[in-house]
């Protein structure tokens, strides 16, 4: 609320709905998704100096709800992207479009990617530090799935 | 894309449930008559905030009718004068261009003010928590043709349910009743027998908490029927008092 800027949180909001659908959607790739982590950032720095909630703190305040939204989805969209950079693989919703099959099916890297990653944060303007879990499949084999 | 239209907004404007409030008019130009409403709204509101001036608060949620959060009186009508549909879900397109739309908070002494467009509907919550429910073992689903429910009665309890609990027909009641909401609730449940063991204790706690909330009696005007954005029929305040006799008989 100190900012003082002139644009309303949606205003970024919006912004940054762009950049998600474009470079982070459902077919990504290296080059989309090191572009989407360039502009979060500067994205972030200019809602930052940029953003106005006017209003109380102690009435209710829709821009304030808002914009303490907004902030977050700055901070989550770039670990969104940052873990679709580092899964170099498709799989599920997650479609690389440079992992693909000859007729543009989803390319799995059993091999390297057969875990389920977390970030854990490791402060402000810090790389979240990534966990695996590995799975582990005991009764049925790990095969391509078709949906032709 | 259809031409844009000019607009004169009428809007409440109340800062706490302290302040006296008053009415304040805004230009509204260059709005797509294909937005809703709402829509209209957060265009106002963006340059509202881009003037540095305070945003008109209001409710909304789903933005598709079936939340209940939005809650606005347009040009004297709950929701609008269009018919079967909420506040969320009426177009700018239903509005000439030059018009003044004049928009209001629902008003009723047992919703109080909040801010601007927005009322405190707490009461609802609480006679919902008196009784508008069924205790059961959630353990495991039974089987769905395990208890057998009549066609009609299941019609009549699915029309009950459309309620969205969003305040129209107190808005609209010139007593402030809450009697079609309540009505729907119990009458809902009174036609299923999953609503059964609880059905009497259920019509006399809610209709209880009701008048303690300090809404009004139902003068049968049926306006609550003319705006609720489900179009639920007065038919189930009938069946509420049925159900209130029924309870305090035996």
């Amino acid at each position: 609320m100190a900012v003082k800027g002139n644009q309303s949180p949606d205003v970024f909001h919006r912004e940054l709905g762009k950049i998600m659908w474009n470079d982070c959607g459902m077919a990504r790739t290296e080059s989309s998704l090191k572009r989407a982590l360039e502009e979060i950032p500067k994205l972030r720095e200019s809602f930052w100096n940029e953003v106005r909630v006017p209003g109380e703190v102690d009435e209710l305040n829709p821009t304030l709800e808002k914009a303490l939204r907004v902030a977050d989805f700055l901070e989550f969209s770039q670990l969104v992207c940052q873990d679709a950079l580092e899964r170099q693989e498709s799989c599920g919703g997650h479609f690389r479009q440079e992992y693909q099959t000859e007729d543009g099916e989803a390319k799995r890297d059993d091999a390297n990617f057969c875990h389920v990653a977390a970030w854990e944060h490791q402060g402000e303007g810090q790389k979240p530090k990534r966990h695996q879990e590995e799975l582990e499949f005991k009764e049925i084999a790990l095969a391509q799935r078709s949906y032709k | 894309m259809s031409a844009l239209r000019n607009y004169t907004l009428r809007v409440w404007r109340q800062k706490n449930p302290k302040d006296k409030g008053a009415f304040a008019k805004y230009k509204a130009t260059n709005i797509s008559p294909d937005m809703s409403l709402l829509e209209m709204l957060d265009v106002i509101n963006d340059r509202l905030i881009h003037d540095g001036k305070e945003p008109i608060a209001f409710e909304s949620d789903c933005r598709e009718g079936i939340c209940g959060a939005c809650s606005i009186v347009i040009n004297g009508i709950p929701h609008g004068k269009e018919r079967g549909t909420t506040a969320c879900q009426l177009h700018m397109r239903h509005f000439a261009s030059g018009e003044t739309i004049t928009l209001e908070p629902w008003r009723a002494k047992a919703f109080p003010m909040v801010k601007d467009l927005v009322v405190d509907r707490d009461a609802f919550e609480r006679i919902q928590q008196a009784g508008g429910y069924v205790s059961v073992n959630t353990g495991s689903a039974p089987d769905a043709h395990s208890i057998l429910v009549h066609k009609d009665d299941s019609d009549k309890a699915f029309d009950a349910a459309a309620c969205i609990g969003c305040g129209a027909c107190v808005a609209a009641c010139k007593n402030a009743s809450a009697s079609l909401f309540v009505a729907a609730k119990i009458s809902q449940l009174a036609h299923l027998p999953q609503g059964d063991p609880e059905r009497k204790n259920r019509a006399k706690s809610m209709i209880m908490q009701m008048d303690k909330e300090g809404f009004g009696s139902c003068a049968n005007t049926l306006e609550c029927e003319a705006v609720c954005p489900k179009e639920i029929s007065t038919r189930v305040i009938a069946e509420m008092n049925w159900e209130f006799i029924r309870a305090s008989v035996d």
